[in-house]
């Protein structure tokens, strides 16, 4: 099987569907002649000329709207936020009319639309450059939410977002665009709402997503050195959340710690510890842990960024903490 | 066609004067601001400290001592001088993350700037904001700002301040061409107009948003000043690359906004000669356009100026850049040698 980094999964996705489906096309900030500011999309435009690939004013408001406006159309957008952080001025957009439109439609109009953007911290881009509105857009009905954390997820839930009728939000973690896996060459797609048990173990569960499994890996290494069997779960999808696979393996381990790498105040982990507390109380030895980003805005420095950013550390403190592990 | 303040062709300077003394004094009224640029020489020096930093900033950034994101103003150094040096102490400014320029002509310390972007203790915010986020509220500086627009509704607010108190002080807003493709930009000079809030829309318009020229994106050509007929705010446009020019049709604006005329709006035709940011390759235009640009360095051509005119002598040049150079060299020696901020700042400032 060839490496390939989620960049270029990413982008294969993309170009699969542009060869192959003329409803699909793309929008977004300097995704054309400058490549894309992460060049997910580079050479796009010389290979499918500006009809399909569009630049687009610093206006996500409108080109967020109009892609909604499209797919109600017929169409199949794909949306570029240079980072999630720019989506905040476009939520309205996403938030009232596409997560909606199904409904107060009585299910006549569809929104069959990607958006991708790439979200987190970690390269000190501070406080307003840094957010993980993946954590905050999981809440809405209506929307799915994905977030790959290696090139196989990267371009198996890209094929599964495009294909999607409605509205589908892939957040991309900033920090793995150069992350390199195995990729078949066989034509796959991962399903959106399916969680993926990484790593098979007996005694904890660790759950997270996205750039967050980083620290879990990590720290299951360290465990596995101590004796200890750590259960991976990689969640993928935020919305719709695969509680059952989480609880198939908390019945097995009695224990768990889930872990965000986004601030970890609220958020879609928060809902899933308060799911777990309640559905698994009966197998649980000890209180679901929770490890996230500390609750402050994010600072410049990278001492205080990095110190703000979870890591594996904070799950074995959690893993002690919660279990005596 | 939009009403346009005084300045009403392309601001000149060519017709600028010496003062009788021989000092040249380009600043008349009520010029007690900070750090305020009291005659040419003062203009260049702060145009050149500009330039000095923002090479440094971008020698240091390749050193991994500065990251994130970082976006130079060179090559607009004349716009954020000539503008600033209108103003006075009790008005604020607010720009955008493209923010170095805007902050040294204020006067902002160079050491504390500096060390913001090296990301330490001594920093303006304590190494908390980086290059996008400068601050320094005792200046009235009041903040690079990194989403794009975001600082027009800001400005417009602390003007509201400004008129309710019932001060003459004003608010100075910086932004790009770029930015006017939001909607908050509607939304501002809108809301600014109607209220007669005491705000100068400063546009730097350089031609390119990113990897964008305005040609692909904006609606209208490249001039924005007609635009704002729409709202009834006076607009004029002057050459940015002649900071005389600028801070005459600053000047005039500011002066009708002291006496309660409402916002006005420059548009400062400049341009950036370097790349959007650090990680810009530039693939979307040609080197000639930078080339034709870089004749009109304000760094090169305004000295020229001044010895053609007789109002300083090459070897004072020199010597304002000797020490603008030494300058520098210590600020960059501040920030490395200032230590870290200590963890616990991690959980300070959050709430007042
Ligand atoms: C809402 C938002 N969208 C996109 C960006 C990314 N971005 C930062 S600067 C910039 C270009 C802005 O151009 P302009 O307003 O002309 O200012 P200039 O950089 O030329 O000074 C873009 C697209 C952002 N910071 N915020
Ligand atoms: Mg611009």
């Amino acid at each position: 099987m060839p490496e390939i980094a989620v960049r270029q999964a990413l982008k294969q996705g993309l170009e699969e569907a542009l060869e192959n489906d003329p409803r699909v096309f793309m929008m977004g900030e300097d995704i054309g002649e400058y490549g894309g500011a992460y060049a997910v999309t580079d050479g796009f435009l010389k290979k499918f000329g500006p009809e399909r690939i569009k630049d687009t004013p610093i206006s996500e408001q409108a080109f967020v709207g109009a892609g909604i406006g499209a797919a109600a159309a017929g169409l199949r957008p794909i949306v570029e936020f240079m980072s999630i952080s720019f989506s905040l001025v476009a939520f309205d957009q996403i938030v009232n009319m596409a997560a909606n439109l199904r409904y107060m439609s009585g299910g006549r109009i569809s929104v069959p639309m990607v958006i991708r953007a790439p979200t987190g911290a970690g390269v000190q881009l501070a406080a307003t450059h840094s957010h993980s509105f993946e954590t905050w857009l999981a809440e809405v009905p209506g929307l799915k939410v994905v977030c790959p954390s290696n090139p196989y997820d990267a371009l198996g839930l890209m094929r599964s977002a495009i294909k999607d009728d409605n509205l589908v939000f892939v957040a991309e973690p900033a920090l793995l665009y150069g992350a390199r896996g195995e990729v078949p060459d066989e034509y796959y797609e991962v399903e959106i709402g399916k969680a993926n048990v990484v790593r098979s173990g007996t005694d904890i569960t660790l759950v997270s997503y996205g750039y967050g499994m980083r620290s879990v890996n990590t720290a299951a290494d360290v465990l596995q050195q101590r004796g200890v069997s750590a259960e991976v779960i990689d969640l993928r999808s935020l919305s719709p959340l695969d509680l059952d696979t989480v609880l198939g393996s908390i019945r097995k381990t009695n224990r768990a710690v889930v872990v965000d790498s986004a601030r970890r105040k609220g958020g879609v982990m928060a809902e899933l510890a308060a799911d777990l507390q309640q559905l698994a109380s009966e197998w649980l030895d000890g209180p679901i842990m929770r490890v996230g980003s500390e609750d402050v805005p994010w600072p410049y420095n990278r001492g205080l960024e990095q110190a703000a950013l979870t890591d594996a550390d904070d799950v074995l403190n959690a893993v002690a903490e919660g279990y005596g592990l | 066609m939009a009403s346009r303040t005084k300045p009403r062709e392309k601001s000149s300077s060519t017709d600028a004067k010496p003062a009788k003394n021989g000092k040249s004094v380009v600043s008349g009224r009520g010029n007690t601001g900070v750090n305020a640029a009291t005659d040419y020489i003062e203009l260049f020096r702060q145009m050149y400290l500009i330039r000095e930093f923002e090479l440094a900033c971008g020698e240091n950034y390749s050193k991994g001592l500065i990251r994130g994101f970082l976006h130079l103003y060179i090559g607009q150094e004349a716009t954020g001088v000539g503008a600033i040096s209108t103003l006075r102490a009790d008005d604020y400014i607010v720009s955008h993350y493209r923010d170095h320029g805007h902050a040294l002509a204020r006067g902002l310390d160079v050491n504390r700037s500096m060390a913001e972007l090296f990301g330490r203790a001594t920093g303006l915010s304590k190494g908390k904001g980086g290059s996008m986020h400068l601050f320094d509220a005792a200046k009235g500086f009041m903040g690079g700002h990194a989403i794009v627009a975001g600082q027009l509704p800001l400005a417009a607010g602390l003007a509201l301040a400004q008129q309710y108190q019932k001060t003459d002080a004003l608010t100075m807003c910086f932004f790009g061409d770029g930015s006017t493709n939001q909607g908050v930009y509607h939304e501002t000079l809108n809301l600014a107009a109607v209220w007669k809030l005491p705000v100068l829309f400063f546009l730097e318009n350089n031609m390119y948003g990113m990897g964008s020229s305005i040609e692909r994106v904006r609606a209208g050509g490249i001039d924005f000043y007609p635009g704002m007929a729409t709202y009834g705010i006076p607009a004029a446009e002057v050459d940015g690359m002649d900071v005389l020019a600028v801070k005459e049709a600053t000047e005039y604006a500011v002066d009708r906004i002291r006496k309660g005329d409402g916002p006005q709006f420059i548009e400062a035709k400049t341009f950036r000669f370097t790349g959007h940011s650090l990680a810009d390759g530039q693939k979307y235009r040609g080197q000639e356009e930078v080339k034709k640009w870089e004749q009109r360095d304000p760094i090169a051509t305004f000295p020229e100026k001044l010895i053609k005119m007789g109002l300083a002598s090459s070897a004072k040049i020199e010597a304002v850049k000797a020490e603008v150079s030494k300058q520098i060299a210590l600020a960059v020696k501040f920030a490395e040698d200032s230590p870290e901020p200590d963890i616990s700042e991690l959980f300070t400032d959050v709430f007042a």
